[in-house]
């Protein structure tokens, strides 16, 4: 029952095989056993998690029950939950309980799903290898001295090691796809504006989008089912029809296009993981697809003007924790700028302070053409190097990142050496548009490597067909680690 | 040394949409402290903003009234600094691309009018308050306020006085209280008023430093402010001193202006557009269509009071200092033909009664119709002037209409030639001197004699009569 898939779980519900309350019990029993070595989560609550159980089971039983309704998830620590601590990682919101619900988490509750706990991520979602966790790093299942990847990497741990069958979760710069790949199971980054951004503590705006991780394509696509759709709350969340994200999981990859940028293979990619991706290419070509080399030049530029747009957004963003009207304030403070000062050196994490002085000193008077208008204009001829590629191909395809899962500890005093290793990420957030993580393979180490696959905006159901078919012929998605 | 005055003004107008800019909150006042800030203006983690389209509205009905350039592309930026009652460390403004650029308003100072540009205007969100009293050293504050839309209104230096400030901060006000877009209440904030000042020599091409003496909410506090900043400055610089650059308060009670910061505590507030908000487009259909919307303003209403009612500019200025009182005369105008008798009542009794008592005249006691009904009497020559204060008062302290006052109080002008000519013979016989003094040429004989009979009437006979009568029987003989 713990590796079942989202799908198979829905089935099980359906046909009377299980309860919510014996699924959810199941899972919180896992945790319980194995969540001390891993960290994954930050909060559990039985009592809250069965009450919702118990709910979905009383759906079920009055004829009320979606396809998810008693299916149990894990919540990425970022999305305001109501009742629940919402602390995105950071000692700043520990004492932080949300008075209300994030869209996702609303349509999840709309939806039936049961909430099992709310995942460890980095401060913030500030990070490549959730070590920035005020609740102390994650671990990665596949070997316990690996990351587990970042931001998102408590929800990645938890799918990988089968403490809940799908986990929320966010993508700034990679922080979905770069853990998915790290803990071999599959995520989701839909294009900028699908998911409601409102009641998902922001990190930087224009870049930010709530996404899923799960272990199969088709389950995200499920999910996504559930997550996406327009919000007025969130001025930058889409106004588009309703869209089934599964009805083209079946088709044929006969004549896909699949474009390989020659930038994502060039030096500076483990020889490694260079095979596992040529190996999935393969794979495709076996099924039809038709690969044609693109080009992304302007790809390096991504690792800059990444570090000074989110950075900028992120000071601003992060201005209204000032302990003035919750979240950490000082104990002791003598004024009002002492107590500013004093609240926010204690509830902030290092990694944080950086970005908030980086974009401080980026915004800046003076400063602010060099550096965030310049930014911003790197942003839109990456943006122009997809529009290109995607006029010879459907999808782009490439490693998620340089390595497969290094060392806990290997880079963490090293942030310049953590920010390069996004560079196969960071640029689909410059530009807005979807990809997604799918196992494809194990590296020299035994540690999981992704695929990434880019799909062109509202390309969703097209990645997800992509990556659904190459499910079908290979079976590194249903590897679970041995614990 | 002779000093020629630099004037211009911010000037914050509270705009009067029902919810607020970002967040559907009831913008009402003095409700109980934070029970109108929801999520949006707490700041929570996580909530976004989203823009009131009737902030837009508003807007480009002003625009349009100061003849302005509509900006079709409008951004929101965040102006970044930290402060209490700014929850989330940033007030959402806009910088580049506001939404009003080039616009002019034409105030009138004695009987000069002067046109005054407008740099321009930006809508953004208004701050919390702080509450510093009552705690027992420590603040509280009160989020009602946070998110409430503000138009601000930045016109170029082109005042050269107090007076000509204040005129300009009134015709502001009648503007945006006319259209409809604020509350114009002063007291309660909704429009408040910073002045830049400075003083340079008389003929000097270049500006003098500024001071900028913010948040003055009265005309009055205005004109104090400014006069007592302008002699501050010109007596520092003659005692040999330099103007630095600061911002300055003012302080009511002791009339003088203190320094609040000086150029160097300046915030970097770090500008860059929100990326939580989409640039707001306007497009040309909607100005279109809030052009063809638009009410008829003071300064066309104004012309046209000249025009139909022969009114005087001057007087036409007064009356359209608000739609109420324009509207109030145009009703008495109308009503009774007589343009520059209603004009002469609305700005002179009217506007003298209204101001010692205070009121407004949507409070006038005397409706239109009853001051119509006193209009008509005295032009048929039934009330005199003295007659008519006297009809004015009564029709003031009660419910009835002229005529039955005139009818209860005996107040009709007598106007009959025969009783005049009577009341005429008898002071000529019984002031032989005076007709003796005016029969040598002295003209002034002859107001004593008709003193006489006014006197003999009770004030009641037709004056213009008497002294035609008087001559007539005087010059006959």
């Amino acid at each position: 029952m713990i590796n079942a898939t989202l799908k198979q779980l829905s089935q099980q519900l359906t046909a009377g095989q299980v309860s919510a309350v014996e699924l959810a019990t199941a899972y919180l029993d896992r945790i319980e056993a194995l969540n001390p070595a891993l960290n994954a989560f930050i909060t559990v609550d039985r009592e809250k998690t069965l009450a919702e159980a118990l709910a979905a089971d009383a759906r079920r039983a009055a004829g009320q029950a979606g396809l998810l309704t008693g299916v149990p998830i894990a919540h990425k620590d970022i999305f305001c939950q109501q009742g629940w601590k919402t602390s995105c990682g950071s000692r700043m919101l520990d004492n932080f309980i949300s008075p209300y619900n994030a869209h996702v988490i609303e349509q999840c509750q709309a939806a039936g799903l049961v909430t099992l706990g709310r995942a460890n991520m980095d401060e913030f979602a500030m990070g490549s290898s959730n070590e920035n966790s005020f609740y102390g790093a994650v671990k990665n299942p596949w070997d316990v001295n690996a990351i587990p990847g970042g931001s998102s990497g408590g929800s990645a741990a938890a799918v990988a090691a089968r403490l809940a069958p799908v986990a929320t979760a966010t993508d700034t710069g990679g922080s979905i796809r770069q853990p998915a790949s790290h803990c071999g199971v599959t995520g989701i980054k839909p294009t900028y504006g699908v998911v409601s951004r409102f009641g998902m503590v922001a990190y930087a705006s224009s870049l930010d989008q709530g996404g899923v991780m799960a272990q199969t394509a088709e389950d995200c696509a499920l999910m996504l089912n559930v997550m996406a759709g327009f919000d007025e709350r969130d001025s930058t969340s889409l106004e588009r029809a309703r869209e089934d994200y599964t009805r083209d999981l079946a088709q044929p990859l006969a004549g896909l296009r699949v474009g390989l940028p020659r930038e994502y293979f060039a030096d500076g990619l483990a020889a490694d993981v260079g095979r596992i991706i040529d190996n999935a290419v393969a794979e495709l070509k076996k099924l039809g697809a038709e690969v044609v080399e693109v080009s992304l030049p302007n790809t390096q530029l991504s690792i800059p003007a990444y570090y000074v747009i989110a950075p900028a957004e992120a000071s601003a963003n992060l201005s209204r924790f000032d302990g003035v009207r919750y979240g950490h304030r000082a104990d002791e403070y003598k004024d009002l700028v002492e107590m500013y000062e004093k609240s926010r050196a204690e509830g902030f994490g290092s990694e944080v302070k950086r970005r908030i002085m980086v974009g401080t000193y980026v915004l800046s008077h003076g400063y602010y053409d060099a550096y965030y208008i310049k930014a911003q204009k790197i942003r839109r001829l990456i943006a122009n190097d997809f529009a290109a590629a995607f006029a010879g191909c459907d999808v782009i395809l490439g490693p998620v990142a340089p390595t497969a899962a290094f060392n806990l500890g290997e880079k963490s005093g090293d942030p310049v050496q953590m920010y390069l290793s996004d560079i196969y990420t960071l640029s689909v957030n410059l530009a807005g548009l979807p990809a997604m993580s799918v196992p494809a393979g194990f590296a020299d180490n035994g540690r999981p490597v992704g695929l990434q696959i880019i799909g062109n905006y509202f390309g969703e159901a097209k990645m997800l067909n992509v990556a659904h078919q190459f499910q079908q012929v290979t079976d590194w998605h249903s590897k679970a680690p041995a614990l | 040394m002779k000093w020629e005055v630099v004037i211009g003004l911010e000037v914050h107008v509270q705009l009067n949409t029902v919810s607020k800019i970002f967040s559907g909150a009831s913008t009402a006042f003095g409700a109980e402290p934070n029970t109108q800030a929801s999520l949006v203006e707490l700041a929570l983690p996580g909530v976004l903003p989203v823009m009131n389209k009737a902030v837009v509205d508003k807007s480009i009905r002003l625009g349009l009234a100061l003849d302005a350039t509509i900006n079709q592309k409008n951004i929101f930026a965040r102006k970044n600094y930290f402060y209490p009652d700014l929850p989330k460390g940033y007030q959402i403004s806009q910088m580049e691309l506001p939404i009003i650029e080039h616009g002019r308003l034409t105030i009138l100072v004695g009987e000069e009018e002067k046109v005054i540009r407008v740099t321009r205007a930006h809508m953004e969100e208004d701050a919390g308050k702080s509450l510093h009293e009552d705690f027992h050293g420590l603040s509280g504050i009160d989020l009602n306020r946070a998110g409430t839309p503000l138009l601000e209104v930045v016109s170029e230096p082109d005042m050269r006085s107090p007076e000509e400030a204040v005129a300009y901060a009134k015709a502001l006000h009648t503007l945006v209280t006319w259209l409809g877009i604020c509350d114009g209440n002063m007291q309660e904030g909704s429009f408040r008023v910073d002045a830049n000042v400075s003083v340079r020599p008389f003929g000097q091409a270049e500006f003098g430093t500024r001071r900028e003496i913010k948040n003055l909410n009265s005309f009055r506090f205005l004109e104090q402010a400014i006069k007592y900043e302008i002699q501050w400055q010109i007596d520092t610089i003659e005692d040999g001193g330099k103007i630095q650059q600061a911002t300055v308060l003012f302080d009511p009670d002791s009339g003088e202006t203190r320094m609040m910061r000086s150029k160097e505590d300046a915030h970097d507030y770090r500008y860059f557009p929100d990326p939580d908000l989409l640039p707001v487009r306007i497009s040309q259909a909607q100005i279109d269509a809030t052009r063809a919307d638009m009410p008829e303003l003071p300064g066309q209403m104004k012309a046209r009071f000249v025009e139909a009612f022969g009114v005087s500019a001057y007087d036409a200025a007064l009356l359209t200092s608000s739609l109420a009182q324009a509207q109030y005369f145009e009703a008495v105008a109308a009503a009774t033909g007589q343009g520059k008798l209603a004009a002469n009542w609305v700005n002179g009794e009217i506007a003298a009664r209204l101001n010692r008592e205070g009121l407004e005249i949507a409070a006038c006691p005397i409706g239109t119709e009853r001051l119509a009904g006193l209009i008509v009497r005295i032009a048929d020559g039934t009330l005199s002037n003295k007659l008519a204060k006297q009809v004015f008062d009564a029709l003031w302290e009660s419910d009835l209409g002229a005529d039955a006052i005139i009818e209860r109080d005996g107040l009709k002008q007598v106007s009959d030639v025969g009783a005049i000519e009577k009341m005429v013979e008898e002071a000529i016989a019984a002031n032989p001197k005076a007709v003796e003094e005016f029969r040598a040429g002295k003209e002034k004989a002859l107001n004593a004699l008709a003193g006489q009979v006014m006197k003999a009437s009770k004030g009641k006979a037709n004056p213009a009569q008497v002294q035609d009568i008087l001559k007539q029987k005087l010059t006959q003989v």
